[in-house]
Parts: structure tokens; sequence; C-alpha cells
């Protein structure tokens, strides 16, 4: 590739998921709509396929499924230099502007409408991971033992809260929310070991 | 030194955020309870964050990594806070994409990824019973205080937004935008407390 249309490459990919940081809000699959019409559509940088391959991979592994794209789709187009120009773009956005509002944050929370409104704001954030549960519960099968780890988790994490406990190594403190993800994990390579090897491909 | 503490802690809390924004608030929660004397943020400030980044364009992540960031550490703190979120995704994927697409076809990663999912229910599910109990029943004092205070007027608005988001639901048969629940608990919220 020649120099130049390399440098344009990179700017298009920076400017690109510039928009899609811009104009996304809510985060999540809020942002899907967006980097279809501006990744597949518009660039034509993917096929619909490719983005649903995207989505998978980005579901499974951690991060957010946006930063998960972009450094896909910047790699696909254009290397490494690619995906870190496409991951800057996505971020800076959202970087610029809270940092923005945490300069004032302090200021603004005391006004008094702010904080009434505020108090208020608690209580539909609970609506708010409720519907998130809820919408998670349908991307999982809940066999026994899934329905055990829920439990594990669910009761450790309430124990812990009223128990007030901790587990420390040393002096370091383990989070009690990793150590549930990573027994979810090895349970999980436990369960397909001991399940039969028939009937599955691969 | 704080800003490699930020850098770090989020590079570890981005390491094992599976499922999406609201699933990092217990990690996160774990960690500001470790800083809080260092950081100078108390964990009561996640929840109004929700709400500023519910109203603000990309990624639930970033945008907390970069308000608690530059809470604790300014500028650079917010830029070390960010780098350390974002870098796991980014490297995981960058290897992903080079070299190892058909891991994920493995049985093995599938069979741990799917006993995640679980957990990140359980976790999520255990943040909406925590700030329940915050909210109504502890008034922001410790939860193994005895002084415990009923909140009947957050209770009201969050089943008056409860109800209205399942109304909603089954009339319109899609869910409600979620920076609409939040202006209604906002707007509740202001003629009840003001």
């Amino acid at each position: 590739m020649k120099k130049e249309s390399r440098f344009l490459c990179l700017m298009t990919l920076f400017l690109t998921f510039l928009k899609v940081g811009a104009l996304t809000f809510g985060g999540g699959y809020a942002m899907i709509p967006i980097i279809h019409k501006e990744v597949v559509e518009k660039k034509k940088w993917l096929r619909q396929n490719d983005l649903l391959d995207i989505l998978a991979i980005s579901e499974s592994t951690p991060g957010p499924i946006a930063v998960n794209t972009a450094t896909y789709v910047g790699y696909q187009v254009a290397g490494f230099w690619g995906s870190l120009f496409a991951t800057l773009g996505l971020v800076i956005p959202s970087f610029t502007i809270i940092l923005i509002i945490s300069t004032f944050y302090q200021t603004f929370m005391s006004i008094s409408v702010i904080n009434a409104a505020f108090k208020g704001i608690r209580a539909g954030v609970i609506i708010l991971l409720i519907n998130a549960v809820l919408k998670l519960k349908k991307t999982v099968k809940f066999d026994a033992v899934a329905i055990i780890l829920f439990a594990i988790t669910l009761i450790g994490s309430l124990l812990s809260l009223f128990l007030n406990f901790e587990i420390k190594i040393g002096t370091f403190k383990v989070s009690l929310s990793i150590l549930f993800i990573l027994m979810g994990m090895i349970i999980g390579i436990i369960a397909t070991a001991l399940s039969k090897k028939g009937g599955q491909k691969e | 030194m704080i800003f490699f503490e930020l850098f770090y802690t989020f590079f570890y809390i981005g390491l094992f955020t599976f499922g999406g924004g609201y699933a990092m608030i217990p990690l996160i929660e774990e960690q500001i309870k470790v800083h809080e004397v260092a950081w100078g943020v108390s964990s009561e400030v996640i929840t109004d964050f929700i709400a500023v980044s519910e109203s603000t364009p990309g990624p639930f992540a970033i945008n907390i990594a970069t308000f608690i960031g530059s809470q604790a550490g300014g500028v650079f703190g917010a830029i070390c806070a960010t780098i350390g979120v974002v870098l796991p995704s980014f490297i995981i994927i960058l290897l992903i994409a080079m070299i190892m697409k058909r891991i994920m076809k493995n049985r093995f990663v599938k069979g741990a990824l799917a006993k995640v999912g679980p957990v990140i229910i359980a976790l999520i599910s255990y943040t909406a019973i925590n700030f329940f109990l915050k909210m109504f029943l502890y008034q922001g004092h410790a939860v193994n205080s005895c002084d415990i205070a009923f909140d009947r007027a957050s209770l009201a608005i969050f089943l008056t937004v409860g109800l209205f988001t399942i109304i909603y639901k089954k009339e319109k048969k899609k869910g409600l935008n979620p920076i609409l629940i939040l202006l209604i608990s906002a707007v509740l919220g202001i003629i009840v407390f003001q």
C-alpha cells in the first residue's frame, strides 16, 4: 500500500469510529445499528456475516463490545495501526466529555434541584439493572450447573455484604467477583471435559 | 503511585468484564472500597454515575474509567485508567484477529464461557439488590449498622417507574429507552424531594 493512501485509510478509520463513539448513547448493543451503518453499508469494510462473527467474539471476550468491534475492524482494514487508530477514535469522544463533566461534578451535584433529581434517579437505576438481568437471562442456557453457579454467586455476594467478610492472601485482598468468574470458567471446562465427546463438532 | 495504581486496577477490571457495562459495577465497587482514601471517591458515586453515563455517549466502561481516573488523579489519572480498561480488550481482540480466530470455536473455551454467563447475571442481580437495600433501607449508613430508616418516597418512585416500564413493554412490545426511564425518575425525584 502506498504511504499516502495508507495514511488516508488510517484517518478514515479514526474519523469513522470517532463518529460511532460520539453518537452512541447507552453503550453496548445500542451501538450496533450505527456500527452496521458505518462499517458495513457505507464503508463496506465488512460483510454482514463478518459483523455477526465479531459480535459473537465480542460477547465472549472481556471488554466493551464497541472497543472489541473497533479493534477488530481496524485490524481487518489496516493491520495493527488500523486497530490502534479505530480504537483511539472510539475512545476520544467519551473521554473528552466525561473529563469535562468530572471537572464540574462536585459543583453540579451540590445544586439542590439536581440533588433531588438524582435521588429519584437512584431508584430508576435499579430498574435499569433489573432490565439488564432480564435481557442477559435470555442469552444463557440455565441448566442445573448454571443454576447452582448463579445461586452460589448471588448468595456468596450477599453474605459478603451482610457479614462484611473479605478474603485475603497475605496483604492482597482477593476480589470476590473475580473469584466467582474464575469459578464459572473452571466448572465450565470441567463440565465440557466430562460431557460426551460424541455429537459435538471440534 | 496513584497513576500506576489506577492503570493496573482498571486493567484488571477490564480483563474480567464480560457481558458489558453493568457487569463491571461489583468489580468497581470492590476496588473503590479498597482505594477509597487514596482516590477520594466513595462507592456512592457509582449509582449517580450510571445516570451520567447513560446520558452521555460512549461505552459505560470507558466513561466510568475516565470519571474515576480524573476524580482520583486529574487528566493524567483519567488517561491511565482509560488506557487500563481498554487495553485488555484491545490485546485479546488483536490476538484473535491475528492468529487465533479458531480458538473461539474450541469446545473448552466455549464451555468455560458458557458458565461465566450465570455468574455475571448473578453479579448484576446482586448489584440490583445491593442498590435497592442502600436506597430504601439504609440511607447511606453502613449496612451492618442498626440504624435502619425506611425511605418510603424512594420506594414509591421505584414502584411507579417499574410499573410504568412493565406497562410500556406490554403495550408497545419493546423496552422503554433507558434515558427515558432515568428522565422520569429524575422528574419524580424533583417533585418528591424538592
